[in-house]
């Protein structure tokens, strides 16, 4: 039977080991997420998060033009008034790609991000807020496209 | 790596607004070329910004980000004077730091 102090030495090991394996958040943050980035729809993209259902919530803003002349570049942006926040994600729903951009907040920055993104065709923009607790809040847009940013 | 990344960094009050245009083909890996070859994918997938050394903001990129990148974001607390560096990281692994002062 382990004695106190062997078992919080152990602890503590682990937790080192932990850390250095990346497995707590503030490391595994900044990984590129993959499955995210994978996601056809917004909900897998929710999910890959490690979010849940996305909710609208009018503290959440996305803005861009109402219509794109061109679809190879459209500017973009996402921002929240809301504190609490872990990060903010831009969406084109129709885009093969459908995760643009995920914009991790820290006490340092304002959570508001501009940015530019391809869209293929018209389609919705969504900015989506991904809270500390693991709640997702986001704001959507419309945005036509007249001349496609894929060639088409 | 093609030109250095374009930063402005203006300081009104207590925030400072970053504006960055970087120089990056941002290839989705789904156009083909003349020949019918798709044209691998080729983009930035990590960005990461520091005020006078200290870390303050990352993001993620997919390929749906236009070509040469532009991103802008408000700082809290830098003055003029100090630095903002930024890196930008993409799939293939190649990256490129450039760093501007606040005005």
């Amino acid at each position: 039977m382990q004695s106190r102090r062997d078992m919080i030495t152990t602890s503590v090991t682990v937790a080192g080991l932990l850390a250095t394996a990346g497995l707590l958040p503030a490391t595994a943050q900044a990984a590129w997420p993959k499955d995210a980035f994978a996601g056809k729809t917004m909900a897998e993209v929710a999910k890959a998060m490690g979010g849940s259902a996305p909710v609208v919530s009018a503290d959440v803003t996305v803005s861009g033009p109402d219509i794109a002349e061109n679809g190879a570049v459209v500017p973009v942006g996402a921002s929240t008034t809301l504190t609490g926040v872990k990060s903010l994600l831009l969406m084109v729903e129709k885009n093969p790609s459908v995760l643009a951009a995920v914009f991790d907040v820290t006490d340092s920055v304002e959570p508001s991000f501009n940015t530019r993104v391809k869209m293929g065709q018209s389609s919705n923009v969504y900015a989506v807020a991904l809270m500390n607790d693991g709640k997702m809040l986001y704001a959507v847009k419309e945005i036509k496209v007249t001349l496609g940013g894929c060639g088409g | 790596m093609a030109d250095p990344m374009r930063i402005r960094a203006q300081a009104a009050g207590d925030k400072t607004t970053v504006r960055v245009l970087m120089s990056h083909e941002m290839e989705t890996g789904l156009r083909k070329d003349s020949a019918g070859k798709v044209i691998p994918a080729w983009f930035i997938q990590e960005i990461s910004a520091s005020h006078n050394g200290k870390a303050v903001m990352t993001a993620e990129w997919g390929p749906s980000i236009a070509k040469n990148p532009f991103m802008q974001f408000v700082v809290k607390g830098a003055k003029a004077g100090d630095k903002i560096s930024i890196t930008w990281t993409d799939n293939k692994g190649e990256k490129r730091t450039d760093e501007a002062t606040v005005t």
